[in-house]
Parts: C-alpha cells; sequence; structure tokens
C-alpha cells in the first residue's frame, strides 16, 4: 500500500476518549446523582420552615433530629447497599430488627440476663439467620428475593410465636434500672445535648454509629480485595468465579453483615424506648432499598456507591423530619418519597450515560 | 479464502521447531457424558508453545464441553489430560490456572461496569499492609494494568474508566492481556471474535498472533472458519461430539474446513436451494402482479 506515510501509529481507543472536565468527573461518580438529590430536599424544606416561620429545620435541633432519623436507615442500608452491589437482595432485615430487639427483650426480662449479654447473644442469633439466607440463596441457586420474602414472613412469625409463647403479648418492656450501668446498653442508649446558636439538639449514638459504619463501607468496597470481589460478584458471578474470586463466601458473608447491621439497629431501638416490639423495623427493608437506590446502586448489581447510599440515608431522613418540621401532613411523607425515588433512578441512569460513559 | 496480508506479515515471525516439543497442553480421547447425551468422545486435542491450535465447530458439536473440561470446569468420564506430558487431573477452575492454563470465555470474561484496574486485577489483587489494615494496593494495579494494556497495543489513558467505554475487540484484549499478565502458558479462547464486527475481530486476532509470537499456547475456538484460517497452525474439527479431523496449515482450504464441519454439505444444499427460491419467484413477478390476500395456492 502506498498511503501508508507518515500518519504515526496510534493506539486504539486513545483517538476515542475525551478529556473530561472536573465538573464532568465528579459527576461521573456513582454518588453524583444522590448529593443533587440530598440538596434539592434540603433546599426544599428549608424554604418551606422559614416561609412558615420555623427555623429548627435549619437550626442543630432540626439538623441532628434528621440527622438521627437518616442514622436508623443509613445503619442498615450500608450493608444493604453493598449486598445489592453484590447483585443479591435482602428483604427479611426488617423482620430482623423485630427479632433481634425481641431476642433481647427476652433475655433480660424473662430470663434475666444482663443486657449486654442479651445484645450480644441477639447479635449473633440474628447473624446466624443472615448465614443462612446466604446458605440458602447460594445453595439453591433462588432469586434473592425470593428467598428473603419467604425468611421474611418466617422471621416475623417466629417473633410472634416467641413472644405470645413467654409473655401473651407482642410488646416486652425492659426494665430502666437494668439499663443503667450496664456497659452495651449505656453505649446504644448514649445521647449528648449540642447547643449552637441558642439552641439546643440530641446528639443521638446513632449517629455516630452510622458515620462508623458508613465510612467502614466506603473503605471497605473502595480500597479492599473484598471490596473489589463484591463489585465483580454482582458484575458477573460466572465471570468472578473463573477468576478465582470465592463468590458463595462473598455473598454469605454480606448477608451475614446485613443481619448483623439489623441487629445493632435493634440494640439502639430497644435501649432507647426500654422495650422490645415484634413490628420494631417493619418496612425498614423497603427503606433501605430505596436509600441504596437514590445512592446509585443497580438492582442489578455490579454497580453502586456507599456513599450515594449515605446522601440517600440522608434524603430520606431530611425528607421524613423536614415535613414534620414544615407542620405538613405527615401523610405526604410517602409521596415525596416515592417521588424523590423516581426523580434520583431517572437521574442516576442519565449521569451515568451522559457523564460516565455506561449504559 | 486466502489469508490477509496483514496477518501473512505476522505469521512469519513464527517461533521455529514448535513441533519438535512435548505439547504444553494435552487432551487424549476425551468423552464427557451427561446422562444420556454423549457430549464429547473419544476428542484429542494438543497445544505447543507457539502455536494456535484452531478448534473449529458448528453450534452443539461439543466445543463448550471441550473447553470446560480443559479448562478445569468438568472432569472427563474417559480420557486423560496432561501438561508437559504429565497426566494431570483438574478439580476446579483454580487449578487449570495454576497449571498456566487460562480460559477467555466470550462474554464471561470482564465486567463492563468495573474500571480498568479492577476488572485487570479481579481475584488477584495486590495488597499492602498488615493485618486489618491490609488494603487493595490500586496506584499499583492501575500503574501495571496502564503498563500491560500499553504492551499489547492499547493507551489505556485512565485506568479508572469503566471497562464498558472500550470497544469489544479490546475487551477481549484486556482478558488476554491479563491472563498473560498472571502467567498463563496456555491462552483458550472461546468464541472470542463471534459478537465482534470486521475491524474488532481483527483486533483480537492481531493480539492472538502477538500472544503466539511471544511463545504462548493458544487454543483458539471459532465457527468461523475465515478467521480460522490466516492465523491457525493446526486446526482440529469437532463435529457432533467427535473428532472429524486434524490438519496442519498448508494441507487444508476453507472448503475442506466447511466441508469437515459438517456445514460444508448444507451450505451447498442451501446455495442451491435459495437459487431455486430466486428463479421459482422470479418468473411470475415478471409477467403478472404478485396477487394480493390468502389467494397463494400451494
Amino acid at each position: 500500500m502506498a498511503s501508508t506515510t507518515t500518519t504515526t501509529p496510534r493506539a486504539p481507543g486513545s483517538d476515542r476518549l475525551r478529556n473530561l472536565s472536573l465538573t464532568q468527573r465528579i459527576l461521573a461518580r456513582p454518588a453524583a446523582g444522590a448529593l443533587i438529590i440530598v440538596v434539592f430536599v434540603w433546599v426544599v424544606f428549608a424554604a418551606i420552615s422559614l416561609a412558615r416561620g420555623n427555623t429548627a429545620f435549619m437550626g442543630i435541633p432540626g439538623t441532628l433530629n434528621y440527622l438521627d432519623v437518616a442514622a436508623q436507615v443509613g445503619i442498615v442500608a450500608t450493608a444493604v447497599a453493598l449486598l445489592m452491589i453484590a447483585g443479591e437482595f435482602d428483604l427479611s432485615i426488617g423482620s430482623m430488627v423485630g427479632f433481634a430487639g425481641i431476642l433481647i427483650g427476652i433475655g433480660v426480662t424473662i430470663w434475666g440476663l444482663p443486657v449486654w449479654l442479651s445484645i450480644i447473644m441477639a447479635m449473633i442469633a440474628t447473624t446466624f439467620l443472615g448465614v443462612i439466607n446466604g446458605l440458602i440463596v447460594v445453595r439453591t441457586g433462588l432469586p434473592s428475593f425470593i428467598v428473603t420474602l419467604a425468611t421474611l414472613f418466617i422471621i416475623r412469625g417466629a417473633s410472634s410465636v416467641l413472644t405470645s409463647t413467654v409473655t401473651n403479648i407482642t410488646y416486652i418492656p425492659i426494665d430502666p434500672t437494668r439499663i443503667a450501668g450496664d456497659p452495651l446498653a449505656e453505649f446504644f442508649g448514649w445521647s449528648m445535648p449540642v447547643s449552637i446558636g441558642g439552641q439546643t439538639g440530641t446528639l443521638q449514638i446513632s449517629i455516630l454509629i452510622w458515620i462508623v459504619i458508613a465510612v467502614a463501607g466506603i473503605y471497605v468496597l473502595g480500597r479492599t480485595r473484598f471490596g473489589n470481589w463484591i463489585a465483580g460478584v454482582g458484575g458477573s458471578a460466572g465471570a468472578a468465579r473463573n477468576l478465582g474470586v470465592p463468590v458463595a463466601r462473598v455473598k454469605i458473608a454480606l448477608f451475614a453483615m446485613t443481619a448483623f447491621s439489623a441487629s445493632i439497629l435493634a440494640a439502639i431501638q430497644s435501649v432507647r424506648f426500654n422495650s422490645a416490639d415484634i413490628l420494631r423495623g417493619t418496612g425498614i427493608e423497603l427503606d433501605a432499598i430505596t436509600t441504596a437506590v437514590i445512592g446509585g446502586s443497580l438492582l442489578t448489581g455490579g454497580y453502586g456507591s456507599v456513599a450515594g447510599t449515605a446522601l440517600g440515608a440522608l434524603a430520606l431522613g431530611m425528607a421524613r423530619q423536614g415535613i414534620v418540621f414544615a407542620d405538613i401532613n405527615a401523610d405526604w411523607y410517602k409521596i415525596a418519597i416515592g417521588t424523590l425515588l423516581l426523580v434520583a433512578v431517572v437521574l442516576n441512569n442519565w449521569i451515568r450515560r451522559r457523564f460516565a460513559g455506561l449504559t | 479464502m486466502d489469508p490477509t496480508p496483514m496477518t501473512d506479515a505476522l505469521m512469519e515471525s513464527t517461533p521455529a521447531a514448535a513441533a519438535d516439543q512435548t505439547p504444553l497442553l494435552e487432551a487424549r480421547d476425551i468423552s464427557k457424558y451427561f446422562g444420556a447425551v454423549v457430549a464429547i468422545e473419544g476428542v484429542s486435542l494438543e497445544v505447543r508453545a507457539g502455536q494456535v491450535t484452531c478448534l473449529l465447530g458448528d453450534n452443539g458439536a461439543g466445543k463448550s464441553t471441550l473447553i470446560k473440561t480443559l479448562s478445569g470446569v468438568y472432569r472427563p468420564d474417559k480420557g486423560t489430560l496432561a501438561v508437559d506430558g504429565q497426566p494431570v487431573e483438574f478439580g476446579s477452575p483454580r487449578d487449570a490456572l495454576d497449571a498456566g492454563i487460562a480460559t477467555v470465555y466470550q462474554d464471561l470474561s470482564v465486567m463492563p461496569l468495573m474500571s480498568v484496574t479492577r476488572n485487570f486485577f479481579l481475584g488477584n489483587e495486590p495488597t499492602v499492609g498488615v493485618g486489618p489494615f491490609k488494603r487493595f494496593d490500586l496506584p499499583k494495579a492501575a500503574g501495571i494494568a496502564r503498563e500491560e494494556m500499553k504492551r499489547i497495543g492499547i493507551d489505556v489513558r485512565d485506568t479508572d474508566q469503566a471497562v464498558g467505554t472500550l470497544s469489544g475487540g479490546e475487551r477481549q484484549t484486556l482478558a488476554i492481556a491479563r491472563a498473560e499478565y498472571f502467567g498463563a502458558r496456555v491462552l483458550i479462547l472461546d468464541e472470542p471474535t463471534s459478537a465482534l464486527g470486521v475491524k474488532q475481530s481483527a483486533i483480537v486476532l492481531r493480539h492472538i498472533v502477538a500472544a503466539r509470537n511471544r511463545g504462548l499456547g493458544v487454543i483458539f475456538i471459532t465457527h468461523n472458519v475465515s478467521h480460522a484460517l490466516p492465523i491457525g497452525d493446526t486446526f482440529t474439527i469437532l463435529s457432533r461430539g467427535r473428532t472429524g479431523g486434524q490438519f496442519s496449515r498448508g494441507d487444508v482450504d476453507a472448503d475442506q474446513l466447511h466441508s469437515q464441519m459438517g456445514g460444508g454439505d448444507e451450505l451447498h444444499e442451501l446455495t442451491r436451494e435459495l437459487e431455486a427460491l430466486a428463479k421459482s419467484e422470479r418468473r411470475p413477478s415478471a409477467s403478472t402482479p404478485p396477487a394480493p390476500g390468502p389467494t397463494v395456492s400451494h
């Protein structure tokens, strides 16, 4: 060929890449959509509250209040997001929150165990339920949606059977004097008043636990081998297996982590309310999935963000408490969340195509 | 079809005397049954260092079963596998990998939503730190991934970019580069070009030849004779689970390969049928307009 003269050989691919600006690079992150949603929700409720003459939402009482609500969802949503990135669901976490609480209540009130021992016992038992969830999913190859829907009913039912057998009611009170002086109970019940600008809010332990769990989740997903395996397993379990990733172990570990996080939430709630109730945690599985999806995680697995999930939980907490502070009928909360979810998914899809170049 | 000039030029640097060596991987009289189904029966195949062994066969010929047996997914019911002349048994894909046999599956090799670096090191992540602070050494991994991709001729400026933004040929190439980096001596490539266009196929074929020239043994599975012929050193044909014939480069042409695959006769038949159909349809349309509605009689 005569035409092959002075053209420098160019590696294939490089001529098809554009340079991206910093803004575009930020938008290419999976958490970008959730950040936009959080800012939007805050501005909306701050504006409504201000217009109604209530500054608490923007001040420290409102902030710590919605952070506590966000934290309770965020504590479980972090593990749920990791599980979703690995391509699996857990619908049974809500019933696990109830179950773990009941175990704490029975341990303290019926068996007379110290609170710390009851909490540890509940955590071990609940984590074991997560392992069972994982084993069933891995061994049967059934969709985790179905498996954990089944265990949702089974665990919720088992909690009822357990409480009605030992107490005849679905509610177990915990004597507040048992909580005082107990190391784990004091930890999970800790709170501190914080005053800024003449207003006082309450910093709950849930917020600190949430921050620790979220930071740990970000670290695990982004910076560890296990995190790389999580994304790989969700991207394609078959390919990950061919590359030597222990797919079954990764999934079972994530189901166990999800269950463990449910037991942490149960410990916080039991100590705070001095009681256990089988209905605690009802619906939190859907809150957690909503949060993970707002945070940019794909339902199909292989892609997502723990930081985005934390932002999603924040948006959820802001919306739930913002409606209270703005003195709007609380029935509007579900409409707001449903709308947010739809907007977030559309936004996340658009961002992923437009800036990350992925479909 | 003749080999293209491009691949001919690459073929000239074939390492000599490949035929004198012990095969890197050899399958002798392998059979595999699934219940009553005979997936493969008495199939033999070998690959030597610096050779491309093409495995040709139509859909359902047993190619996938043979690959999975070679790569440790299945255990053969009869026959033996040998690596460097020594009989081996693979209990898992990991065993095959440890013996230097890496398989790149056509659609199961890379994660489109993960970055180039994360894909490259999935399952083999380098770490720094000790104990609970042991973490994925991303800067090191990114450096290696960039170098290895550059070595095989793909300039990935940003190794954080998702593999989904690479072309199909580049994704296959990434999987090949990865296998080679992690010590593969034998590459089993399962239909690497079947989902690709002409240009992308050329990229992959070029890299197969380049890998062979670096001394790897390549088993190239395809049903596309025109992709196999330019780059193959030997050709093994699989037809209905049995070895249909084994040929060396130069002893065989495209028509022979087609007919051995069991597709040749069908193709000739199809050509005749289509010609007849074209003739019979041309006749009425030339004289009378096509009748509308369901008045066509048989």
